[in-house]
């Protein structure tokens, strides 16, 4: 990742402006989402279950049509102008939409037609996209015999085929073990060194810090946060000091943060059972007096630790909870 | 053009390696129920009806032309559910954000429907020759029998397609199926004539477009050309207005889900 930019500089690939979507059942799935998204950038859109992701995504493909608000893949409109977006982008879906009677050759043969391109040059793309995926060995058994990771491969490897300029992926990891993300946040890698620009949706903290150069944080349908990973966590301020106390003494936690947050040096305090998070402007100079009022409210304490700020502070400071919270 | 052809042409052929992958299904698609009810129902219930109330050498004649149009009625009201699971696990939605025309991927679905339903068909009518009964309008009347077919089964398709499109789980669409189907069949002629039916089934007969199907294909079988040609006429009429409705309400269906 390295460098940060807070923008994209030139035209962006994406453009969300104002999307709404209220469902006819009358749920409010989205309100007010706006973002841009840079060639070549890989833009994550964070959230918990529910916050909006894949309704976002959906209206971007041309699939579902927006309630309000505009948004523009490549410049073009995604209402306007849907099938000419449609030749542009590739779409990773977040269930595995997969005919389980067919190859997965069968299945990429199947999209090549549908991005009509030439059998000729289908063929040569096809074997291009399987050993990307890494699926060549399997390619020519029927999806029904696949396990989950090589299910993904083979959605990944359809989004590939039409050699998109710009690829939307939902939760591109989402039930894999740590060895198939693995691999699969190196071929994302891979495709943001070509040059495609890609929108992922994740609930995943790690994935959205280590992949992504830019994040919203969407909760509830509404964009809460945006900027890069480190951007955000500087934007926190500071590190974060978390105290365990003794369970016994969990009567007082709630007096203990009220005598903190009254401290010079500290900017926000969460409780969480036994546990107090505070977030601090410098732990050297806030330490001495955190431990004395400790000390002062006659609590024990069974663990301290500080950190910089991580991206699952930044969901909280943000959201008023953690991601993976009920 | 070209472009539309490729993609019907992949979509079409999708639908056949589905069918060739399930050994069981193709076979059970080509020699279908529809076989045990011609030969079963034709032959059980051949003492305990009245060839004079039928009209019919025997009641396997009589009835293959019920039979024949029992089986575009079945084919029909299930076109649609490859497409409802296809709805359901997000493979329809992968198809829509591909560039293709909105309509490529019904119109695949109704070749492919209209192919097996015209195959099925011609076995029931090879079924029924095995027992005697022979066309006497011979290969050309056979030929307009798969053409009333697929007149019907344009209806029938898009009713079951659009009944894909606007449910909310596949257990509604299977019974509103199951709801559909018996009525249909019961209020026809697939079974037994008009003059044969409580006056108020026979009025009810009247209304459904399956009896006229019937009563241009069963003269085609058993009497000849000069009886049929007046009932074929109005079976093209009434199957007009009923695919024109029945498309109409698909369009809508498929709007209201694709966009
Ligand atoms: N087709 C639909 N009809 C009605 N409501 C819907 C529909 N699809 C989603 N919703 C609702 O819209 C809200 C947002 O759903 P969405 O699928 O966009 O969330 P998400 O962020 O992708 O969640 P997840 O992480 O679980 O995939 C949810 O409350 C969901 O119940
Ligand atoms: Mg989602």
């Amino acid at each position: 990742m390295g460098v940060t930019v807070s923008g994209p500089a030139i035209a962006p690939a994406i453009e969300a402006a104002g999307l709404s979507k209220v469902y006819p059942g009358g749920t409010t799935a989205a309100e007010d989402i706006s973002f841009q998204v840079g060639a070549g950038e890989v833009f994550g859109l964070l959230g918990p279950n529910g916050a909006g992701k894949t309704t976002t995504l959906r209206i971007l493909i041309t699939v579902l049509r927006p309630s309000g608000g505009h948004a523009r893949v490549l410049g073009l409109d995604v209402v306007e102008q849907p099938t000419q977006v449609r030749q542009l982008i590739g779409y990773v879906p977040q269930e595995r939409a997969i005919d389980r009677f067919l190859t997965g050759r069968e299945h990429l043969e199947l999209l090549a037609a549908l991005y009509h391109l030439p059998k000729a040059h289908a063929a040569a793309r096809i074997d291009e996209v399987l050993s990307l995926v890494g699926l060549a060995h399997k390619a020519d058994e029927v999806a029904r015999n696949y396990s989950g990771g090589m299910k993904r491969k083979l959605d990944i490897a359809c989004g590939l085929i039409p050699s998109p300029k710009v690829l939307f992926m939902d939760e591109p990891t989402l039930g894999l073990d740590v060895e198939s993300r693995l691999k699969i946040w190196d071929h994302i890698r891979e495709l943001k060194a070509r040059g495609i620009t890609i929108l992922l949706t994740t609930n995943y903290l790690d994935e959205a810090d280590q992949l992504c150069d830019r994040i919203a944080i969407i909760d509830a349908g509404r964009v809460k946060a945006m900027g890069s990973p480190s951007e955000l966590k500087a934007g926190l301020g500071g590190d974060v000091v978390s105290l365990t106390l003794s369970p016994a003494d969990l009567a007082k936690v709630e007096g203990l943060s009220q005598a903190i947050k009254g401290q010079a040096g500290v900017r926000a305090v969460s409780t969480k059972q036994n546990v107090l998070d505070i977030r601090v402007a410098s732990p050297e100079s806030s330490l001495p007096a955190i431990l004395s009022a400790v000390t002062a409210q006659g609590c024990r304490l069974e663990f301290v630790e500080y950190h910089r700020p991580r991206l699952d502070d930044v969901f909280l400071a943000y959201t008023g909870r953690k991601i993976k919270d009920e | 053009m070209q472009d539309y052809a490729q993609e019907v042409g992949a979509l079409t052929m999708r639908w056949v390696k589905r069918l060739s992958r399930e050994k069981f299904s193709m076979l059970f698609t080509l020699f279908q129920p529809m076989v045990f009810w011609l030969i079963f129902f034709g032959n059980l219930f051949q003492r305990a009806t009245d060839t004079q109330v039928v009209q019919a050498p025997s009641y396997i004649a009589f009835l293959a032309a019920g039979v024949v149009v029992m089986t575009i009625l079945n084919n029909g009201l299930a076109g649609g559910v490859d497409l409802l699971f296809d709805k359901e696990n997000g493979f329809l939605e992968r198809l829509m954000s591909t560039p293709i025309s909105r309509t490529s991927v019904i119109i695949s679905r109704f070749i492919f429907v209209m192919t097996i339903t015209s195959l099925q068909v011609l076995v029931i009518l090879g079924v029924a020759y095995l027992f005697g009964v022979h066309p006497v309008t011979g290969i050309g009347g056979v030929v307009v029998i798969i053409g009333i077919g697929l007149l019907f089964g344009i209806g029938l398709t898009a009713i079951s397609m659009a009944l894909a499109f606007s449910v909310k789980s596949h257990g509604d669409f299977f019974s509103m199926l199951g709801f559909l189907s018996l009525p249909m069949i019961f209020l026809s002629t697939a079974l037994v004539p008009l003059t044969a039916m409580p006056w108020w089934m026979s009025w009810l007969a009247r209304l459904n477009p399956m009896t006229w199907a019937i009563d241009a294909v069963r003269p085609l079988i058993l009497t000849g050309w000069t009886a049929a040609l007046p009932s074929i006429a109005i079976v093209v009429v009434v199957m007009v207005v009923f695919d024109a409705v029945c498309l109409y309400g698909a369009a809508k269906a498929f709007q209201k889900t694709l966009g």
